[in-house]
Order: structure tokens, then C-alpha cells, then sequence
């Protein structure tokens, strides 16, 4: 769609956002109203504006200084000429998408105690109606008023002190907010919520471990499925043809100890087809059974049709690229799209088999890919022109070891401890181009070190990443030519997004502690 | 689920979150000097199971050390040696060093006060408790240093000697024995790391890199940085070049050293334990 025609359907600043406006997200693809951009999860911008002719041409607009630490992770929302983003520390902010200056920035103050694996992140936010939504560090879900940033409700979902927290960015739904649960090094048990997003009162919720009676229980062993981890810690995606979200889910606790939760530990490392009125599971496609080496399976699972099937793709962490059939939850298609030795055979559904000596030892047993993954949360994109899928790889193999411990309430219980294999390799990245269809590499570009960038796709025929040593970069979506490159001073940690406003097309990234937003002079 | 983000792993120096640590210190962590847990023997296993997940990536298996991090088995430690001391490293970090803040490494998931207080329980359990110095003659290594076997050309102690490698004055301390000893008996074989970055999940590697310019020059030297399109080295005359990778004629790195093995002929036994002994001292300093 051309800027001209998008810019018809600009509608006054501070619009209400309408879940049938989310449901339509191509038609005004000047504004990005949900995390991937779209309900499919493809994370493709309509814009054409800036393009593979003129990207060469690209310059920063403006930069917005966050002031804290760690690392940024949001992927912004867009709506009507206003920006979005939460940051590190549960810091939020609304801002002119012209100039980057606020308009409100609300920091959610959290208890000091809150239990953290990988730093006090935060992916963004959901929009819905006259109020944006974030969840918190201590498990809370908080509705803000769009216009202010005040404080509309506030719930909390789980006593954060048992290791609970939010870290995605919801997913809103009909009249309901959707998130998934952070916490699998603590001991906890996984859930998916829905809230209603008027008062904030829960709706439903699906444990991702079943308990006594319900189906997949007799996957764990005694009592382990209480603190089997499993957390859905990405936003899913939604289906509206059968009211169905899509939701993946984390690996199965402790992360390297076949002890005392022998079996395949359902619903960890799945994909779950939820009912979106009810929380009911219809389907469940686990890519990992009993994982022993933290590959949860939280990568953006992708809607996507292809020579007339409704069909999700998936890169794993497990270093797989999965093609499952969204109407029935079979598998279509396995292959790998980085180095894996973790499995040499498939079962009889085409799903690959874990070898029996790549379970980790006290002693430590080198596994590809490493602890890490293959990729990990990093957002993919499936590009409506190419047909192509991207994803962001990496290139690395661990020792995998055990951490023998026994559970307690509200402390670590990983199990795990990993090391750079001993040889000592050199660890890398690259962005990788798949045809979704055979699981083929069309193109890679290959990263000096591993990246957490996710990927964006646009119809001006390119592909925006970024790196870990701070550089955004533009890359011909057909061929992986780098068109344009700009070094931000900051590793990035985010995905990048498109948004127009007065008929200017933006791209937009977080690294280092700033977002970036790019236009053509 | 340790992703690299929120869920993510390794990033050593991963931007330290400020807020914890005016959190931490306001609710004063650190009042206590001594280890609650000392000597109990369950605290000491409950420690060690601790100490693999959170700390074992740089210190090692056995805290025996590695080519990140120093070997805590040894009695002496540069930052202090108390109790307190050790919770104060643990919890802060060190600035300046590979060492981080308690929870700001993704490696382990960030430890409780009573988490880290038994992982000092098992240090204790670990620790030699006497131990003779485990370098040679620390007056023949420094002549050794700085002269025949000719370290100071490339190494800098204490602000004499060249910079082609890396600064060696507290390598000892940082270090284990065993690192040190692989890195002048087969420097290939693990690459010294120089540049950290503080969002950057791996420090620079000393590769070896040699470019050729489009008018035909060629460099060799160490990489002192890199990105996806540029590169910073130093050539073996210690003089610095700096290149944009699309405006070269061609770019190459190896694994291998540009530092020569030191094998026996080169450095005898009894001269490898002096010179281990000279980088003790300076270190101990």
C-alpha cells in the first residue's frame, strides 16, 4: 500500500483503537497496533515509502533517551501519530511520533524484591480502546489511560514473591487483555490470563502444567508438575477465523534435570491452541519433548498461508524450523536452520528425537546449539512479498551440566549450569532467509557475534535487523545485499517497526538505552 | 527459560541495573560481616549447586578458575578476603572488571542474601588453606619479563612495556594458573578477550587479522575491535588502523596468535615459574 493511500485513513490524534481496527491492522499501515504489527504475528509494514532504491538515503530523525539501564527491549505501538514503548525498570512512555518528545512517561514503582533471570525488561505495550496496557515486574497487569498515562486499574495476577513476573507485552483481544507468565527459573507453574479490559477482572486462566484429572497430567511425574515452570513468557498471536489464539510456552523446570519430572512434561514447550472466549485448550503441538537444555519454545509462532493451507511457522530454539498445520496442529514440516546434534531421528509425526547422549551429566555433555538456542524470543518476520521467512540465528554449542537443588518457594531452581564449549569456538550470529514451505536457506548475513535483534520486513522490499555491536541495518529482502547500515552506539535487544504520520514513513528500534527512529531526509 | 533477555544468557557485563543496586544497598544488604552459614554443611552443598549456575561459567567447575575469572580455591583475594568482603564482591561486582553485579549477569538467575552467603560457605569449603606461592623466583621472572624472553615488547606491566597484547600487571589475580600457563605455552588455543562493551554479550578476541587496502597496502595485526562493517587494529609496529570493511580490498582473520609459542626450547620449565611468579608479585601489589 502506498503512503498516499494510507494516508486517508489517518484519523484524528488519539483515536480509539477498536479491536476491529486491530483486526484490520493492514488497512491503516501507518499505525502499528499490536507487538508483531499484525494478529498473524508477521511483523511485515504495508509502507513502501523508504525502499530498496532509496533506503541508501536513510538518516536518524530523533532519539529517545530512556535514562535507564539494562537492556531495552520494546518493540513500540504507533497509533494516529503518537508512540507507545515501555522500557527497563517498568518505565512507559507516550510520545509525539513526529519528534520524539513526551507527551507523559509513568514509571511503575515495584517492590525491590522482585525475582529477575535476565534483567528487569519489559516488550511493550498492548493498546485497546482509550488505554495502553503493560504488565510488571511483580506480576501485576496495569490499564493506563492513553491520554495521561494514569493509572486506570491495576491487578495483580500471582504473588510475584514465588518468582512470578510479566516481561511480554499483551496481546489485546475482543474486550479481553491477554498475557503470558514469566518466572520458569523459580519453581513456579506457568498460565496464560485473560483479563477484561474495562475492569481489569480476570476472565480465564490456562495453567500450561495440568493438574490432578485433566489431560497431560500423567506427563509428570508426582507432584512436579506444581513447579514445572512452562511459562508462555511471548505474546502469542490470534486467529480470527476460529477464535483461536496461538500461544508458545517455555521449557519444562529444573532446565537440565531429568530428575523428578520424568516424562514429557505437557504443556512445556508447545504450541497451544486456546479457545479465545474460554482459555480451552483445543490443540497442543509440543516441539520438545521432556526438554533437558532450556530451549523453550517462546519464539512468535506465525500465521502465515501458503499454496492455500493455513499453516504456522515457527523457529525454534531447539534449532529446528517447524511447519505445523493451524487447522488440525500436525506437523508438516521439521528442519533445521542452524547446527543442531541433539537429534539424529524423527518420530513418526516428523517431530526430530532427542539422542540419549545429549542429556546433560554432572559433568557437562558439549550439545548444539547451546543454552542460548538456535534463536530465542528475537521476533522473526514472514515478508508478504518474498513469501520468505527471517529469523535471527546463532551459532553456538555449550557444555551442558546439572545443578542438583532442591525446590524452594520463591528461589532459583534452573537445575542447570552451562560453559562455553571447551574448544573454545568462536561463537557467531546471522540473519537468515527461509522458504517456509521446504525449510530451505534462501540467503544469510552473518553477524561478527551472536544478535538479539529481532527482524522487520516491509513492502519497499527490505529487511531491517539489528546487531549486538549497536549497528541498524537495511538489507534487500529478495537477495540479503546490505542496502544501509547506521551504528547506534548500543547493542540492540528489541525488533525494529514501521509507522507513518503526515505521510512519512519511520523505522524504529530500541539500542542501548534509546530508541531510534529513522526516516528518508 | 533463561532466554537473553529477559530471558537471555551470558552477557556478562550486561548493563547493571542502578536501581537494584540503590535498592539493595537502601535495605542494607551488607550490615552483616559474617557468614551466618559458615561451616554448615548443607549451606555448603546448597552453595555449590548455587555457585555452578551463577558463577561456574567464569570461576569454573570446583571454583578452580578459568580463563575468565580468578581461581577461588586460592587463599589470598585481591578484593579482600573477609566474609564481607566476598558478599560485597558478590552482590556489587567489581567496576572495571569482568565481574558483575549479583542478577545483572544473565548466567544464573541473580542470587538472595541467603543464597550468596552459602556460595561464600562453599568458597570456604574449597579454599587451600595454606598455599606456597605457586610461581618460581619473582626477581628472575622480572628479568625474564623484560629482557631475554622478550614479554615487555608486546605486554605492558605497570605502564612499561608495549601494547600489541594484553595488559598483563593483574593477570594473576583475574586468572587462573592453568589459564596463564596454557596462554604462553599455546596462546592459539584460548584467545586473550580485550574490549568489553557494556551491552554486548562477548568481549573482543586478540584475533589475527590482515587486510588488504584497495591501493594494494596490507596490515597485519590484533583486532582491538570489530563490527559487521568496520574493524579497528593494531598493526605489529603497535601503530593503529582503522577501516570501513567495503572499502577494502580484502579482509581475512585467523585464530591463530600473532604471540609465538613458548614452548620448552623457548622457556624452560624453571623460567615459566619465575615468570609466573614476577606476575604474582606485580598482581599481588
Amino acid at each position: 500500500m502506498t503512503l498516499m493511500a494510507a494516508s486517508l485513513f489517518a484519523g484524528p490524534a488519539l483515536a480509539q483503537v477498536t479491536f476491529e481496527r486491530i483486526l484490520n491492522s493492514s488497512k491503516e499501515p501507518q499505525n502499528w497496533l499490536t507487538y508483531s504489527g499484525d494478529y498473524e504475528g508477521r511483523r511485515f509494514s504495508a509502507l513502501d515509502q523508504i525502499n530498496s532504491g532509496n533506503v541508501k538515503n536513510l538518516a536518524p530523525r530523533w532519539v529517545y533517551q530512556t535514562g535507564a539501564l539494562g537492556k531495552f527491549e520494546t518493540t513500540p505501538l504507533v497509533v494516529d501519530g503518537v508512540l507507545y514503548g515501555t522500557a527497563q525498570d517498568n518505565r512507559t512512555f507516550a510520545l509525539d511520533a513526529r519528534t520524539g518528545r513526551p507527551i507523559w512517561q509513568y514509571q511503575y514503582i515495584y517492590p525491590s524484591d522482585v525475582r529477575m533471570c535476565c534483567g528487569r525488561v519489559n516488550r511493550g505495550f498492548a493498546i485497546l480502546g482509550d488505554k495502553v496496557f503493560f504488565g510488571t515486574l511483580d506480576a501485576h497487569l496495569v490499564a493506563l489511560d492513553a491520554k495521561t498515562g494514569s493509572v486506570v486499574w491495576d491487578v495483580a495476577a500471582v504473588d510475584y514473591r514465588k518468582g512470578y513476573s510479566f516481561t511480554l507485552a499483551p496481546l489485546a483481544v475482543k474486550n479481553m487483555i491477554v498475557v503470558g507468565i514469566s518466572g520458569g527459573e523459580y519453581g513456579i507453574r506457568g498460565f496464560v490470563d485473560a483479563y477484561n479490559a474495562s475492569t481489569g477482572e480476570r476472565k480465564w486462566r490456562f495453567y500450561t502444567t495440568p493438574g490432578p484429572g485433566e489431560p497431560g497430567h500423567e506427563t509428570w511425574a508426582g507432584d512436579s508438575w506444581k513447579i514445572g515452570g512452562s511459562a508462555p513468557w511471548i505474546t502469542g498471536v490470534y486467529d480470527k477465523e476460529t477464535n483461536q489464539l496461538f500461544w508458545t510456552t517455555g521449557n519444562p523446570a529444573p532446565s537440565n534435570r531429568r530428575a523428578q519430572r520424568e516424562g514429557d512434561n505437557l504443556y512445556s514447550n508447545c504450541l497451544l491452541a486456546l479457545d479465545a472466549d474460554t482459555g480451552k485448550l483445543n490443540w497442543h503441538f509440543q516441539y520438545t519433548k521432556h526438554d533437558e537444555h532450556d530451549w523453550d519454545s517462546t519464539q512468535i509462532p506465525v500465521m502465515m498461508e501458503l499454496d492455500g493451507r493455513k499453516l504456522v511457522g515457527h523457529a525454534n530454539r531447539n534449532g529446528y524450523f517447524y511447519l505445523i498445520d493451524r487447522t488440525s496442529g500436525k506437523l508438516v514440516l521439521s528442519k533445521p536452520f542452524a547446527t543442531t546434534t541433539w537429534s539424529d531421528t524423527k518420530d513418526a509425526e516428523g517431530r526430530p528425537v532427542a539422542r540419549g547422549d545429549s542429556s546433560p551429566t554432572l559433568e557437562g555433555r558439549k550439545v548444539c546449539p547451546g543454552a542460548a538456542g538456535s534463536t530465542n524470543w528475537m521476533s522473526p518476520t514472514f515478508d508478504l512479498q518474498t513469501r520468505l521467512f527471517y529469523v535471527t540465528a546463532r551459532e553456538q554449542c555449550d557444555i551442558f551440566s546439572t545443578a542438583p537443588e532442591v525446590n524452594e518457594e520463591g528461589h532459583a531452581y534452573y537445575g542447570s549450569a552451562y560453559f562455553p564449549a571447551s574448544d573454545a569456538e568462536p561463537y557467531w550470529g546471522a540473519l537468515r532467509a527461509i522458504d517456509p514451505l521446504t525449510g530451505e536457506r534462501k540467503w544469510e548475513f552473518n553477524h561478527v557475534s551472536p544478535s538479539w535483534s529481532g527482524v522487520l520486513s516491509t513492502a519497499g522490499g527490505l529487511v531491517f535487523s539489528g546487531d549486538s555491536e549497536g549497528n541498524f541495518i537495511a538489507l534487500d529482502a529478495t537477495t540479503g545485499k546490505v542496502l544501509w547500515h547506521f551504528q547506534m552506539g548500543g547493542a540492540v535487544y528489541a525488533a525494529p517497526m514501521a509507522y507513518a504520520v503526515d505521510g512519512k514513513e519511520y523505522v524504529a528500534i530500541a539500542a542501548g538505552s534509546a530508541l531510534f527512529v529513522f526516516t528518508l531526509p | 527459560m533463561r532466554a537473553g533477555s529477559a530471558d537471555g544468557l551470558r552477557g556478562r557485563l550486561r548493563g547493571a541495573c542502578a536501581l537494584a543496586l540503590l535498592l539493595l544497598c537502601c535495605f542494607g544488604i551488607h550490615a552483616q560481616e559474617t557468614n551466618p552459614f559458615a561451616n554448615d554443611p548443607k549451606a555448603v552443598t546448597v552453595g555449590e549447586s548455587q555457585f555452578r549456575a551463577n558463577c561456574a561459567f567464569c570461576h569454573g567447575l570446583g571454583a578452580r578458575g578459568g580463563g575468565r575469572g580468578p581461581d577461588l580455591t586460592r587463599a589470598q583475594k585481591r578484593h579482600g578476603k573477609t566474609d564481607g568482603d566476598l558478599f560485597r564482591t558478590i552482590n556489587d561486582g567489581i567496576p572495571g572488571t569482568a565481574m558483575p553485579q549479583n542478577g545483572t549477569t544473565s548466567q544464573g538467575v541473580g542470587m538472595t542474601t541467603e543464597e550468596i552467603w552459602q556460595v561464600i560457605a562453599y568458597i570456604r569449603s574449597v579454599e587451600k588453606k595454606s598455599e606456597s606461592a605457586p610461581g618460581g623466583s619473582a626477581a628472575r621472572g622480572e628479568k625474564l619479563f623484560h629482557g631475554a624472553a622478550g614479554c615487555y615488547t608486546c605486554h605492558m606491566i605497570n605502564g612499561k612495556g608495549g601494547r600489541l597484547g594484553p595488559e598483563l600487571t593483574n593477570v594473576a589475580s583475574a586468572r587462573s594458573t592453568e589459564s596463564i600457563l596454557e596462554s604462553i605455552r599455546d596462546p592459539s588455543r584460548r584467545l586473550a578477550t580485550g574490549l568489553i562493551e557494556n551491552t554486548k554479550e562477548f568481549p573482543q578476541e586478540y584475533v589475527t587479522v590482515t587486510v588488504v587496502t584497495l591501493d594494494g597496502r596490507t596490515f597485519k595485526g590484533v583486532t582491538l575491535n570489530e563490527d559487521n562493517f568496520s574493524v579497528q587494529i593494531m598493526d605489529t609496529q603497535q601503530e593503529i588502523h582503522l577501516f570501513e570493511k567495503d572499502k577494502l580490498k580484502s579482509f581475512s582473520k585467523t585464530r591463530e596468535s600473532l604471540m609465538p609459542r613458548y614452548d620448552e626450547k623457548a622457556l624452560s620449565e624453571q623460567d615459566l615459574r619465575d615468570l609466573l611468579g614476577y606476575l604474582f608479585e606485580v598482581s599481588a601489589k
